[in-house]
């Protein structure tokens, strides 16, 4: 089946077999490894993007799902060489260790500081319900959030990164792709 | 892992659907949010020869007032029940209920008539919709029907729907005004309900003039601890009140066994949930 789907600003027509995971698709077909499989049962949201402004478990939606839609992974978070608030705040704040739950944690702390600029350490709990991370204790993680969400400008969430018909660039959003 | 091969529809209304449903025969099965059956395709545990995905039919999301009723289309997602104010207004223990359901992630996706017609007896949106009265309408080939929620759940996973049929939408009576709470019990973040209670009342001038509560994962299907009920109508809403109709939470269950529970812990903490969700609704 054919899909068209824009991924970190670009748009992307393949053909899919309808049984392809999103995950699959994005890191196989498009190379974008950035975002990474933990587990086969939909618990540890490692492989978290956000589709058409909302985060998913992309291991738990088929490519064809997303068709004529719109997906963000990690590496279209990085502006001109400047990391997303978000990547900074875990990156200053030691929110990782081996990392393999970063890509996940840092696409759903996006999500939840959209829902809630400015979260107590309950609300990034709660928010981060659905990643697992086996190394950090989530001490720092839930620092790096609450960081994050004084150096966001308000409502820079999923729905902010959705590019306009129009604006879409032909070339990858990262330059180093 | 990976999903076995399947052909796969995507239509665009629902009377396609059926149709779609219909020609491809027994092997065929509904995707909606795809958060419990992708899990289920991907472990292999299910093999169907072909996928109709309802998401593209717009007819099948939202929320509207019928009146007596609030009219929630299968499609729509936890998310937003979660944050609808009709829902809100008039079904609060529904809302309450969503906002336990998994994580965030799963509640973008995730939908309403889906974990209706999933039947997990550990999902939580099933005793709400009993103790709400809720009504499944659903069309299959011959037309559509309308069936109460009592019917409607049968067994472990199992409904009244045939396998041509699609639920459409759930109509559920208002409850405007009513305090609600939802009380679940699991071992760590994220996991299913080892017992739940749902819990609605209307109070009136101190004392209790209305009370729904329904069980979650006390039986094979969703059930109401009538005991209960009748034992907080017409009483004052106080703690006394509360504690002794807590005690008949567990009044003919029989509740299954599994690696979580036993029949006694499982009667145990239906009655200690019973009480703490009474008295979490009337603080509100
Ligand atoms: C990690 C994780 C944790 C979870 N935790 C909880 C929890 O704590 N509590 C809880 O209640 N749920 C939980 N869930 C399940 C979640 O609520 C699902 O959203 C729900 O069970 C199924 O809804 P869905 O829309 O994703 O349906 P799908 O997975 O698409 O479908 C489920 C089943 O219902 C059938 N179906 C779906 N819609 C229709 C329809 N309109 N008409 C006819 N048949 C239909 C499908 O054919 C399939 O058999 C969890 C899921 C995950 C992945
Ligand atoms: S890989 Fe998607 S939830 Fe674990
Ligand atoms: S840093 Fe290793 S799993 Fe989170």
């Amino acid at each position: 089946m054919r899909i068209t789907v824009t991924v970190d600003g670009t748009g992307y027509t393949d053909d899919v077999e309808p049984r392809t995971l999103l995950v699959h698709h994005l890191r196989e077909k498009l190379g974008k490894t950035g975002t990474v499989v933990g587990c086969d049962t939909s618990n540890c949201g490692a492989c978290t993007v956000h589709l058409n402004g909302q985060s998913v478990k992309s291991c738990s939606v088929l490519a064809v799902q997303a068709d004529g839609g719109e997906v963000n992974t990690v590496e279209g978070l990085a502006r001109d060489g400047q990391l997303h608030p978000v990547q900074q705040a875990f990156r200053d704040n030691h929110a990782l260790q081996c990392g393999f739950c970063t890509p996940g944690m840092i696409m759903q702390s996006i999500d939840l500081l959209a829902d809630n600029p400015n979260p107590d350490e309950e609300a990034v709990r709660e928010g981060l319900e659905g990643n697992l991370c086996r190394c950090t204790g989530y001490q720092n993680i839930v620092r790096a959030v609450r960081d994050a969400a004084g150096h966001m400008r308000p409502g820079a969430g999923p729905a902010a990164e959705q590019v306009a018909d129009g604006e879409r660039t032909t070339t990858g959003a990262r330059g180093d792709v | 892992m990976i999903p076995a091969p399947f052909d796969y529809v995507a239509p665009s209304t629902v009377d396609e659907a059926v149709r779609a449903l219909a020609d491809a025969g027994e092997d065929a099965k509904v995707l909606a949010g795809g958060q419990s059956l992708l899990p289920v395709l991907r472990m292999r545990l299910a093999a169907p020869t072909t996928v109709v995905d309802l998401g593209k039919i717009g007819e099948l999301t939202g929320v509207r007032d019928e009146g007596d009723a609030v009219v929630i289309g299968a499609m729509t997602t936890h998310y937003d029940v979660q944050r609808d104010p009709l829902v809100h207004d008039h079904a609060l223990l529904l809302a309450r209920a969503t906002d336990t359901v998994a994580d965030p992630q799963v509640r973008h996706r995730g939908t309403f008539g889906g974990s209706l017609a999933h039947a997990d007896p550990a999902g939580d949106l099933l005793a709400p919709a009993l103790a709400l009265d809720a009504e499944m309408v659903i069309q299959g080939t011959g037309g559509r029907r309308t069936v109460s929620a009592a019917e409607f759940f049968q067994d472990f996973f199992t409904t009244s729907l045939a396998p041509e049929d699609i639920l459409v939408e759930v109509r559920v009576p208002k409850h405007t005004g009513w305090a609600a709470h939802y009380e679940k019990f699991n071992r760590v973040a994220q996991a299913w309900s080892m017992v739940a209670v749902a819990a609605t009342v209307r109070a009136e001038g101190g004392s209790i003039a209305e009370a729904r509560i329904g069980l979650t994962n006390m039986a094979s299907i969703p059930v109401r601890a009538t005991a209960v009920e009748q034992a907080l109508v017409g009483r004052p809403a106080d703690a006394e009140t509360i504690r002794a109709a807590a005690e008949h939470a567990a009044d003919g269950t029989s509740p299954t066994v599994d690696g979580n529970a036993d029949v006694e812990y499982r009667q145990h903490l239906a009655k200690v949930l019973t009480g703490r969700a009474v008295e979490a609704a009337m603080v509100g």
